[in-house]
């Protein structure tokens, strides 16, 4: 059986790890291969990379990461922030990135998504959507880190990226980040039923049990935190013993 | 010295890291004498069988790897080129591969999400250097397994269906999971491997 993955993410900003709450808010927490190599020892089964603040300059900066921490750490890498050309994706991966995730640049060009997975091949092609309810309860779109509501209705865009060409979906509930109330099980239920590759999901980890339940009840392939691992209130060893306690499949 | 064969398909990037990592001499290159003299011949791939097959022929390399089995050379295909060992593929029409070991590689039955992306837990079938392997689990990536003999195959996963995940044929060795992304036992597996072609 294929294990659910639990996987932690990095916000770096200019070479270092930073997360925010709810987007804004930045604190430092450290250097990003020092962090990639703790979580590799606690049993991470991936890690993602946001770049948070790309500037091209910075964007530089992060293949340098990227080159780094996949000379010292032998796990699936994801990369994100700032992607929006056929040359940053493959910038990424030859710098040792195994997946790329596209965020805005994939709502203003879906293209993009398909000419990346014919280049690359889907499997290494990530849309990450970021999700927000409005006011009836239908959950919308955002880009540019959150900051813009766009048109699109979250379920129906996850069903277009996949049908585009997207390998895998990283979806992000910006009412539930930061929360530490537990994953908004409901939007991952509804993804699942109109999609067939992984699903990630990310916002409102905040205890053990939460990872369990948004297995268990929404299926879906991993989960993602930041807060509640970079501070060292949970170890990715801890929310590991607990899943496998329910019957949860994991490294 | 490991000659890791280059023919311009995926990204042999993270292979070399992690042999660096583990101070395997090695060297990316698709000349035919290096391969064939080479200690152990390594062949990756990321992609699809067809275009992997075409650019060994690009490059004449498909009789070099041929005779690197005949001589007996340690050889270890990893993900697509585990599955280019095999006679033949049914990935997008009917391909012939390399032939090295017996075996179709086919579609992964489609009701399990494809690809198959993550890490599965292997068991071991058939002893041997990479016993190390049984109950770890292994980062894979792929949407075609190999269908095989059993006598070829050394350990596998259950994704679906039953799905080799190390196979052999005399020296000619597959990894259907990519060892350089698979942490500490991946890296363990690579050692294994090297153990063999200094046995």
């Amino acid at each position: 059986m294929l294990a659910k993955r639990i996987i932690p993410c990095l916000d770096v900003d200019d070479g270092r790890v930073k997360k925010g709450v709810n987007f804004v808010n930045l604190t430092d927490v450290g250097d990003p291969v020092e962090i990639a190599a703790e979580y590799q020892k606690q049993g991470a089964d991936e890690l993602v990379f946001l770049d948070i603040t790309a500037t091209n300059e910075q964007r530089k900066t992060m293949a340098d990461v990227v080159e780094q921490v996949s000379s010292q750490v032998f796990m699936p890498l994801t990369i994100g922030g700032g992607v929006s050309s056929v040359a940053d994706i493959q910038r990424l991966l030859k710098a040792g990135a195994d997946k790329v995730a596209i965020n805005s640049a994939a709502v203003n060009n879906p293209e993009l998504i398909t000419q990346g997975a014919e280049k690359f091949g889907n499997q290494c092609i990530v849309v990450a959507i970021d999700v927000k309810k409005n006011p009836q309860g239908e959950y919308i779109v955002y880009i540019h880190g959150g900051k813009m509501a766009t048109e699109l209705n979250a379920i129906d865009w996850a069903k277009q990226a996949v049908e585009a060409g997207a390998g895998e979906l990283l979806i992000t509930s910006m009412d539930a980040d930061g929360t530490m109330q537990g994953f908004d099980i409901e939007l991952y239920q509804k993804i699942n039923q109109v999609v067939n590759v992984p699903i990630i999901a990310s916002g409102g980890a905040g205890k053990v049990e939460d990872f369990t339940e948004v297995f268990k009840r929404a299926d879906v392939d991993g989960a993602l935190a930041a807060s509640v691992f970079h501070f060292g209130e949970l170890t990715v060893n801890d929310v590991k013993a607990a899943a496998k306690k329910e019957g949860v499949v994991v490294r | 010295m490991f000659a890791i064969v280059d023919y311009d398909t995926g990204n042999t990037r993270n292979l070399i890291k992690a042999l660096d990592y583990l101070k395997i001499e090695n060297k990316l290159t698709d000349d035919p004498n290096e391969i064939i003299n080479a200690d152990a011949v390594i062949l990756p791939g990321v992609g699809a069988f067809a275009a992997a097959m075409a650019e060994l022929q690009k490059r004449d390399l498909v009789n070099v790897l041929k005779q690197v089995a005949a001589n007996k050379t340690p050889m270890l295909g990893i993900c697509l080129g585990m599955q280019l060992l095999f006679d033949s593929s049914e990935e997008y029409g009917k391909h012939t591969g390399l032939g090295l070991i017996n075996g179709n590689v086919k579609a992964i039955p489609a009701d399990v999400k494809v690809p198959q992306m993550g890490w599965n837990q292997n068991r071991i079938l058939r002893n041997g250097p990479f016993n190390i392997i049984d109950q770890q689990f292994t980062y894979f990536v792929h949407s075609y397994y190999a269908d095989c003999p059993q006598e070829t195959v050394v350990a596998g996963v259950d994704y679906g269906t039953f799905i080799p995940s190390i196979v052999q044929n005399d020296n000619v060795y597959g990894m259907q999971f990519h060892p350089e992304k698979s942490g500490k036992v991946g890296l363990e597996l690579l050692e294994k491997f090297q153990g063999v072609v200094e046995a």
